[in-house]
């Protein structure tokens, strides 16, 4: 996965309502954040943070017209070329009686299809593990990191993060990407990397 | 942000108490950290022995036939399609809270919705078990299933709402389980980066999926449960349409009419929220989640109880009214003979399904009686033998009396093998549930921190105070404006 072993400043934050200011001023005054990770979803971060909308409804309707394509070619071509039975005299082509099985199919193709994107998308498996930059990301921290390049200076960030009303504030070495691993075992990704 | 919301002091909070994030983690999650109560072995085990007696009734299904069951000649469904639709209705709960309550922004869902849609899925399941085992012969069941077979091939019969079944059936439960699952994962991820032996480690990290948090990943996550609600949301009102279809397309008097998919829908979401009270009633007082399933959660579902009861209740009137106004003399005689005529072998059904559906839950008018414990989980029993009655009145006693009187069967009663199948999917629905209720958490952990601010206790009497201070200050403005 692309990523490699990265420096990242990251603060931690127990409020939201600290956090928007923060995620501004850290854009406004040039820092590259990496990524914020919450314990919910914070409607309007995505905007803060300039991330653009997702598309997965998108998906989501291509795979229903799939699915309502599929079931309906199927079908007419079981009935009317495949094996046309003679059902009580009714006609072969009964589009009526095919709603609710084309229906369903819409919903299946739909929803298992988004899912697995979704999966896909998110690097999102078992056994796929990935650096955390605080453990109480998933409770009641707000953690926001920021990405170094050679360029920056990690005392100013840091003292950035400070004004900007972050509680705790650390230096972390990571591996941006996932790997295969467990949560119940220290491992990370070894890559050899030129510096960060 | 959400401090900046503000919600109507007249709304009563939806999480109650002084919370905060960490504490809405650790009120939720560490019942599930803990070991089992003496009381969880007790029901766990209960649980277990009633499906181990329901698989060997099965067994004995299989072994010796479906001659097991008492089901006669022209009794052809019994129990076991009674059973179906019922499970199947309380299936419905859970979707409709997850999906259609999500739609209308109903805040009260989130203290509800992850245990709902847990029972939904395990109700799914044991409805699937009565079709599948009815079949006889189940090792042929694949034979359901469009494809390519040496027979041909000869297909399945895309026209039949029995197979319309199969689809509805089958996709609603796939839909669920990954509506289901994909809410669960940042709640399992909590679950894990709190473990502290390596095993809870180990299998949270395999359940959750590696999850973050990542802001990308819960932008992604909110577009999904939209979409995957408003997918819902047609799905499960088309499940039990597509049910009510296996009885209305065929023309057996006190099937054949029109009035069925909603009226099986509406007793669906009746039946499904009476099971939800059943088991939330008893999980917030053992799991000592009072704060999250308040008594307004209660209250809330009561009322969808009291409505759709009343349109069950509508929908029994019409269908007896249409009966007797359309004249046909088959229709009529099912109703007034077979149903309505109380001293028929079947009256009493009829009139004790009358009582449990439509008159019984018109107590909910009472906001007294809503927000009563005791009353709610009595009436959450009732309801659910009333809808296992309705069932029981539609299939049997339509077809006790079929067209040629010589055929009338006599008094048809389950044998033990088909209660013990009855019982065996109560076995299954409970084990499942108490190994959800011990392994999962059973509240939408993150749902209910994003609603935290708006409806928490102790937010909405801070509220009071920064509204007071703002309509002070306008006052006050106002006044100098004016001089």
């Amino acid at each position: 996965m692309a990523g490699g072993i990265k420096k990242f400043v990251v603060g931690s934050f127990d409020d939201e309502a600290v956090l928007f200011p923060a995620v501004k001023n850290v854009r406004k005054a040039g820092y590259k954040i990496h990524d914020v990770y919450t314990p919910f979803p914070i409607h309007g971060l995505d905007h803060a943070m300039g991330l653009r909308e997702t598309s997965i409804h998108t998906a989501g309707f291509i795979y229903a017209i799939t699915g309502t394509t599929t079931a309906l070619t199927f079908m007419s071509w079981v009935f009317t070329k495949d094996w046309p039975l003679n059902i009580g005299g009714k006609p072969h082509f009964a589009l009526p009686a095919w709603i609710p099985i084309t229906f369903e199919l819409t919903v299946l193709f739909s929803a298992v299809g988004m899912v697995l994107t979704f999966c896909y998308l998110c690097q999102l498996s078992p056994f796929v593990k990935k650096h955390h930059f605080h453990a109480r990301a998933t409770d009641d921290l707000f953690v926001m990191a920021i990405e170094c390049t050679d360029k920056t200076d990690d005392a100013e960030v840091q003292s950035f993060l400070q004004k900007a009303g972050a509680k705790e504030i650390n230096i972390q070495v990571a591996e941006t990407g996932w790997w295969i691993g467990r949560y119940d075992r220290e491992q990370k990704l070894y890559r050899e990397e030129k510096g960060y | 942000m959400s401090l900046l919301k503000y919600e109507s002091q007249l709304r009563e909070p939806l999480v109650g108490g002084d919370k905060n994030y960490h504490q809405v983690t650790e009120d939720i999650i560490s019942p599930i950290e803990m070991k089992p109560s003496k009381l969880w072995y007790i029901g766990f085990y209960i649980s277990v022995g009633l499906l181990l007696f329901g698989a060997y009734s099965v067994y004995r299904e299989v072994t010796y036939g479906i001659g097991q069951w008492n089901l006669n000649k022209t009794i052809g469904w019994g129990w076991d399609i009674t059973n179906f639709v019922w499970w199947v209705g309380i299936g419905h709960a859970g979707t409709l809270i997850s999906a259609i309550l999500l739609l209308f922004r109903q805040g009260w869902r989130t203290g509800v919705n992850r245990a709902a849609e847990a029972m939904t899925i395990f109700a799914v399941m044991c409805a699937g078990q009565f079709p599948i085992w009815h079949m006889g012969r189940v090792w042929m069941a694949f034979f359901v299933l469009p494809y390519p077979n040496s027979r041909g091939p000869l297909w399945v019969n895309f026209n039949s709402p029995l197979l319309w079944d199969v689809f509805a059936i089958s996709t609603y439960f796939t839909v669920s389980l990954l509506f289901w699952y994909s809410g669960l994962l940042p709640d399992l991820a909590t679950v894990r980066d709190r473990a502290k032996t390596k095993l809870r480690k180990l299998l949270y990290g395999v359940a959750s999926f590696g999850w973050t948090g990542s802001t990308k990943h819960w932008q992604r996550h909110e577009s999904l449960s939209l979409v995957l609600a408003g997918l819902s949301t047609p799905l499960v009102l088309s499940v039990h349409t597509i049910v009510s279809f296996d009885f209305a397309t065929s023309i057996v008097p006190g099937w054949h009419t029109t009035i069925f998919p909603p009226y099986f829908v509406a007793g669906a979401i009746f039946s499904g929220f009476a099971m939800v009270q059943t088991l939330l009633i008893v999980v917030r007082k053992v799991m000592g989640l009072q704060d999250y399933i308040t008594l307004g959660h209660i209250e809330a579902m009561n009322k969808v109880i009291v409505l759709t009861g009343s349109i069950v209740g509508c929908a029994y009137l019409t269908e007896l009214f249409i009966a007797w106004y359309g004249q046909n003399p088959y229709e009529w005689y099912a109703f007034s003979q077979n149903r309505a005529n109380l001293f028929s072998p079947y009256g009493w059904s009829y009139w004790l399904m009358m009582f449990c559906n439509v008159v019984s839950p018109q107590l909910f008018w009472s906001r007294k009686l809503r927000r009563n414990i005791t009353v709610t989980f009595f009436m959450s029993i009732v309801v659910n033998i009333g809808m296992w009655y309705e069932r029981f009145v539609i299939i049997v006693t339509s077809i006790y009396r079929d067209f040629l009187p010589s055929s009338w069967s006599t008094y048809y009663s389950p044998s033990i093998w088909e209660i013990g199948f009855y019982l065996g999917t109560f076995g299954l629905f409970f084990t499942c549930f108490f190994l959800f209720a011990k392994y999962f958490p059973v509240i939408a952990v993150a749902e209910i921190k994003s609603i935290l601010k708006t409806t928490g206790e102790n937010y909405k009497a801070k509220m009071t105070d920064i509204e007071k201070a703002d309509s002070d200050k306008f006052y006050i403005e106002e006044v100098e404006h004016a001089h």
